[in-house]
């Protein structure tokens, strides 16, 4: 079953230009909401979809269109910043099916009666933000946006734009916070944004594939897509597999297989018959499986049972050769890099356990540091429980101690044995 | 009263006011919570995390920052919990691995809330090995403020209060993560007149002052709250002092004035205090015309003698007394009556001839406190440009536009600080502000809109000369039409620092002590119980005492604490004390006119002397004393005691507080007003005259008065700058280096017309004097005015119709 991949398969060299898009149907689900459904009634399919956001926290998007406030103007904003190590998905979206987007961006401002939304994407993504700045053009010239959307006297407007290089501005409110041009810092929630977002205006934040998603449910209904997937991971999904597989890439499969069946069956397994040793299920931010989870089914609610998540959809497999010290360090350094510095334990706490786990890697490492860097952990993210709790405004710093968690629990006798007088057995 | 709510804050219930942020209402109700980034004057932002607590939920118990976070009736907290106690160890840790602990070397060690709260919140030892961020150390952002970003812990206050509070947003962070630090933008220094409160506001050492740097450690200061000597808003301030010498002023909290606030000016204007120029041996004019040092009985002999030759050979109103506006309100009480009753003059001023109608100032009716601007739905500002010369009212006009959402109306002839904020800005030529006035009241044309703006009360109107060529009779105008706006109370605004008590202690041809009309026969009759028989005729103010000094009617002058040579804007106060036959100067320093004076008598300043103030809202504020003073000064009112009992008798003075006791039962508007009440409590923040047993017989109702027509021609704007080459500044090495250049401002619109160029020589030539200086553009000129910054050393008169153009061989 594809719903978002199916064009750009068959398509490969024109899926982003609208005469193609409309020639396979495009547009149509706009035709029809905006002609035959009221936006109450798009609300409702939505709903009735049971989608959850395509982010990483798998918020039902029907409910949160619910909390958008009455005050007006309100505001739609695209979040495309796809910054999570690992995660290309969204790339692809907005690359070879712009106008999917856009539908689905029209679509949902009808339904949240927005009349501005915004793209807000990447600034590595050079290529991804000219297709749909090109689309966004086509669209304009083709009356599907503007002031009268298709004759249907809905206006809207359509704004991209581009990122300055930093991943929290993937954190909805710092993307807001940049949007509007200040620094790229989170915002204290509450308020949330659908009270008062961008310009402290009611503003509803979905990810490039849930929007995606939006067109085919109009067209099919929202009870059509409930019927694909498990409970609770409704709907097809665009996995992003790396690291140590054979055929690495982005996927669009229905949840529910097990993980198993997706890094073997369909990722071709791990190159040279080599040993899987565990697995990042959803982004760098998650904590790690383990092989004794191969044939857990890949859901959202069953990642949960596991305290991880399967987060934005990024898949980073780690065969037996993985030093897994120097694969924390990786996240971690990541992390630290990446923290705004507003807040303390995210911008000293990531710091310093990068510069830990690197005296550690550089062979200078004590045996009281394995306990430090766990203390560190959870002044950060007291408790070490998943879903995290958190010391901090976001969840950046808490992101930075799922690695570590990871391997202290499962591989604390590799971590020791980089210890100098533990290796010698002093 | 506002809504009320119950809370638990560690197991004991709470009643706290609803809405209110759970680290103010836990504190207010007897639990600290530790924090940095957390100021009760700028908003929260809940950066730092020292101030988490534990909530409960539907979810269970939270971690949540408490200065975020809002009470809501029934709301549980825990601020000692397991959980709490290691997040605040934890944070304190995060926060202390960079900093260098550098605590014996730092101004702020002592009091340093970084310090005290790792004492009493922080884990004791760090587990931190690696090596710490490093950073140059420390760089100067400003002529005042050095920047050590090693101890900071960015917590954001500096860079908020530049933003929220002063508006003026020099420093920023830099970088993000690890690397964030507190930066200014290439090429531009932190230039602001409220950088001192930055480095108050500090929570550690990173931000420190220049003029402090190294000069006490905090256990060595001795401290008294007093109100900040230098313009009439009178912010509540700390003097602290260590070895006889005032080492800085602290801003103290002080709700309806200055909300713990000070401008630079004042934060670092105290150095004149120690200044070696400072008078301490009475001086005597010799044979050979030069002032040579005496005993004080000598000189107040020769003070008494000369006075009393001139009253006997011309009769009493030939002498005359102008000052008292740099005194407590018991040495201008005093100086009142020595003037009026013992040597029996009328002519008497604490006003230059730079200010308004005396009665306007003391007695208009209905006036407004700063306080007002908290709840006003607009706000006028016809007025000096406040952020210049009333810095800190600047900033709650400021806030009440910006956070408050009063709509603001400025009308001024150029830009002023407060436009940013303003909903309306009207500019307008110097000069012909009459005209604007009408416009404005009918709302006419392009000023509909603001008309419309003050349509809505409460109205606060803040009314002054916007400058000093501007017509005393236009601020007047104003103040009439303001006066009918829905819920309107006025606020007239001159700046020199006591001149509101000074003129209510009577210091005016048209005042008695205490807000009443010098022509009211009952006022009269009822001083002189008091005082006996009080002189009559009309008395004459500055300008007509410069005026009767030059033509000879007048024959000597005193004056405490004044500098008419310098300060008289068209320039004519130098003539006037040449003219005359005796000065006798009380002063701190040789000022110009004190150069000029057959007797000067040293007297003790700001922190010497003890007594109260009045500032521009009529709040009576107390000023207390801390230091012994220089040499042999004495207090004012010490001088003009001893100098009555050579002209004719005792003033009765015994102490300042037994002058104030006098005050009391003399000035009505000023009844019920004692120290004890402005010493203690909510008496802290001052008393609003006349308050309680107090009446104010003077009710001033501001009429539009004949305007005159507007000059033709180049129209002249001549106002202050905060830093000028005034006594204060001049003798303060900080603040002297700050004071502007002189220049000529001119819109570029006009450049062509008048034949000048910017950065070529130009003259101007005004209503009493000519005066070449280099011309700089300045865009926000209303075109046909030019702009001349006062006493920087250039005058041309008061005039507003000048001549202006390039000097003889300007290219």
């Amino acid at each position: 079953m594809k719903i978002l991949t199916e064009r750009m398969e068959a398509h490969r060299t024109d899926s982003h230009t609208l005469a193609r898009y409309r020639d396979t149907g495009g547009y149509e689900s706009l035709r029809k909401a905006l002609f035959e459904m009221t936006p109450e009634a798009v609300h409702e399919e939505v709903k009735a979809s049971n989608i959850r956001g395509r982010g990483g926290a798998g918020f039902p998007t029907g409910v949160k269109w619910g909390f958008l406030g009455k005050a007006e103007p309100r505001y739609l904003v695209v979040n495309a910043d796809e910054s999570e190590p690992g995660t290309f998905k969204d790339r692809q979206l907005l690359e070879r099916d712009p106008h999917q987007l856009l539908e689905g961006m029209i679509i949902s401002a009808y339904a949240l009666g927005v009349d501005l939304a915004f793209v807000y994407i990447r600034g590595e993504y050079p290529r991804p933000a000219r297709r749909v700045q090109r689309a966004v053009d086509e669209a304009y010239e083709a009356g599907l946006l503007g002031p009268d959307v298709m004759g249907s006297g809905f206006g809207l407007d359509v704004v991209v734009h581009l990122g300055a290089g930093a991943y929290i501005c993937g954190e909805e409110t710092a993307l807001l916070n940049s949007l509007e041009g200040k620094r790229g810092e989170p915002r204290i929630k509450p308020p949330f944004p659908a009270v008062e977002g961008l310009y402290a205006k009611p503003t509803i934040v979905n990810n490039v594939e849930t929007l995606s998603n939006v067109p085919w449910m109009i067209r099919h209904g929202g009870a059509a897509y409930d019927a694909i997937g498990p409970e609770g991971s409704k709907g097809t999904r665009l996995f992003s597999l790396s690291g140590h597989v054979e055929r690495p890439g982005n996927y669009e499969i229905e949840m529910g297989l097990t993980w198993r069946e997706f890094i073997y069956d369909i990722g071709g397994g791990i190159p040279g018959g080599r040993e899987i040793k565990t697995w990042i299920p959803g982004g760098a931010s998650a904590p790690w499986l383990l092989p004794e989870h191969l044939d857990e089914p890949v859901t959202i609610d069953d990642a949960g049972r596991l305290d991880t998540m399967l987060g934005s959809g990024a898949v980073v497999v780690m065969d037996e050769t993985t030093n897994v010290v120097h694969a924390a360090l990786s996240i971690v350094r990541f992390f630290s890099h990446e923290s705004c510095g507003q807040c303390t334990p995210c911008r000293e706490g990531t710091t310093w356990m990068q510069r830990i786990l690197e005296r550690i890697l550089a062979g200078e490492g004590r045996q009281m540091d394995l306990d430090l860097l766990l203390d560190i952990s959870d002044n950060i993210s007291p408790g070490l429980r998943w879903p995290p709790a958190m010391t901090t405004i976001c969840p950046l710093g808490p992101s930075a101690v799922s690695p570590i968690t990871s391997i202290m629990r499962h591989f604390r006798d590799e971590v020791e044995a980089m210890i100098p007088g533990v290796a010698a057995g002093v | 009263m506002s809504e009320r709510v119950t809370i638990t804050v560690d197991g004991e219930e709470r009643e706290v006011p609803a809405g209110e942020l759970l680290i103010k209402a836990a504190q207010d109700t007897g639990t600290y919570i530790p924090r940095f980034c957390w100021h009760p004057r700028m908003k929260p932002v809940g950066m730092c995390r020292m101030c988490l607590v534990e909530v409960e939920g539907p979810r269970g118990r939270q971690l949540t920052t408490s200065c975020t976070m809002p009470v809501s009736d029934g709301m549980v907290v825990h601020t000692e919990s397991d959980v709490v106690t290691k997040a605040q160890e934890g944070v304190l840790e995060f926060l202390l691995i960079n900093h260098p602990l550098d605590c014996p070397v730092c101004d702020r060690g002592g009091e340093c809330p970084l310090q005290d709260q790792t004492m009493s919140y922080g884990p004791g030892e760090s587990r931190f090995v690696e090596e710490k961020r490093h950073f140059e150390k420390p760089i100067p952002i400003s002529d005042l403020v050095m920047l050590d970003r090693e101890r900071c812990i960015l917590c954001a206050r500096c860079t908020r209060f530049s933003e929220e509070i002063s508006g003026d947003p020099l420093i920023e962070f830099k970088e993000r993560g690890n690397g964030t630090q507190v930066l200014t933008f290439p090429g531009e220094p932190f230039a602001s007149y409220f950088s001192g409160n930055t480095v108050q506001i500090c929570p550690v050492g990173a931000l420190t002052a220049t003029p402090y740097r190294f000069r006490a450690r905090p256990w060595d200061l001795e401290a008294v709250e007093s109100t900040c000597p230098h313009c009439s808003v009178g912010c509540r301030i700390s003097v602290q002092a260590s070895q006889n010498q005032v080492l800085r002023f602290l801003g103290v909290d002080n709700g309806p004035t200055n909300q713990s606030w000070l401008c630079d000016k004042g934060r670092f204007g105290f150095e004149y205090l120690n200044s070696d120029e400072r008078l301490g041996t009475p001086l005597v004019r010799g044979d050979d015309g030069e002032l040579h040092e005496a005993s004080w009985g000598e000189a107040l002999d020769a003070a008494a003698a000369a006075l009393s030759a001139v009253v006997d050979a011309h009769g009493a109103d030939a002498v005359a007394g102008i000052g008292g506006a740099r005194s407590t309100n018991e040495e201008a009480y005093l100086f009142g009556k020595l003037l009026r009753s013992r040597i029996g003059t009328p002519h008497l001023d604490a006003q230059l001839d730079d200010g308004l109608d005396p009665r306007f100032l003391a007695g208009v009716e209905p006036r407004a406190t700063i306080d007002d601007l908290e709840r006003a739905a607009a706000v006028l500002v016809w007025a000096p440009d406040l952020k210049e010369e009333l810095p800190v009212l600047y900033l709650r006009v400021r806030r009440a536009a910006q956070e408050l959402g009063a709509k603001l109306v400025v009308v001024h002839p150029r830009a002023t600080g407060l436009d940013d904020v303003a909903g309306h800005v009207v500019r307008y030529r110097a000069g012909h502000g009459a005209d604007v006035l009408r416009r404005l009241a009918a709302g006419e044309g392009d000023l509909a809109d603001a008309r419309a703006a003050l349509g809505e009360g409460p109205v606060v109107a803040i009314v002054g000369r916007t400058g000093l060529t501007e017509d005393p009779a236009l601020a007047e105008a104003v103040a009439a039409f303001a006066r009918d706006l829905p819920d309107a109370a006025l606020m007239p605004a001159t700046r020199r620092s006591n001149v509101y008590g000074a003129l209510d202690m009577g210091l005016s041809p048209a005042l008695l002590p205490g807000r009443a009309s010098a022509y009211d026969d009952g006022a009269r009759a009822a001083l002189a119980e008091h005082w006996g028989e009080l002189p009559g005729g009309a008395g004459r103010d500055t300008a007509g005492i410069v005026d009767g000094l030059r033509q000879g009617v007048l024959k000597a002058v005193v004056l405490l604490g004044a500098d008419p040579a310098r300060d008289v804007p068209d320039g004519s106060g130098g003539a006037a004390l040449e003219a005359a036959e005796t000065v006798v100067a009380i002063d701190l320093f040789r000022t110009a006119s004190v150069e000029q004076a057959d007797v000067v008598l040293p007297a003790l300043g700001f922190s010497e002397v003890e007594g109260t103030v009045t500032n521009l809202e009529g709040r009576v504020q107390k000023v207390n004393r801390l230091l012994p003073g220089t040499g042999q000064s004495r207090a004012a009112w010490e001088i003009l005691e001893d100098l009555a009992r050579r002209l004719g008798g005792s003033l009765g003075a015994t102490s300042a507080e037994a002058i104030a006791k006098e005050i009391e039962a003399v000035a009505p508007a000023y009844g019920g007003i004692s120290w004890d009440r402005l010493d203690w409590g909510d008496g802290r923040e001052g008393v609003v005259a006349p308050a309680g047993e107090g009446s104010q017989p003077l009710g001033f109702v501001p009429v539009a008065g004949d305007l005159g027509t507007p000059p033709d021609g180049t129209t002249l704007h001549l106002a202050r700058t905060l830093y000028d080459h005034g006594t204060v500044v001049r003798r303060g090495p900080s603040l002297a280096k700050l004071a502007p250049e002189p220049a000529l401002f001119v819109h570029p619109d006009d450049a062509g017309p008048l034949g000048v160029e910017e950065g070529v020589t130009a003259w101007i030539s005004g209503g009493s004097g000519r005066a070449e200086l280099p011309v700089r553009f300045d865009r926000s000129l209303a075109p046909g005015t030019v702009y001349l910054p006062f006493n920087l050393g250039v005058t041309v008169g008061t005039d507003p119709a000048v001549t202006v153009a390039a000097a003889e061989g300007a290219a």
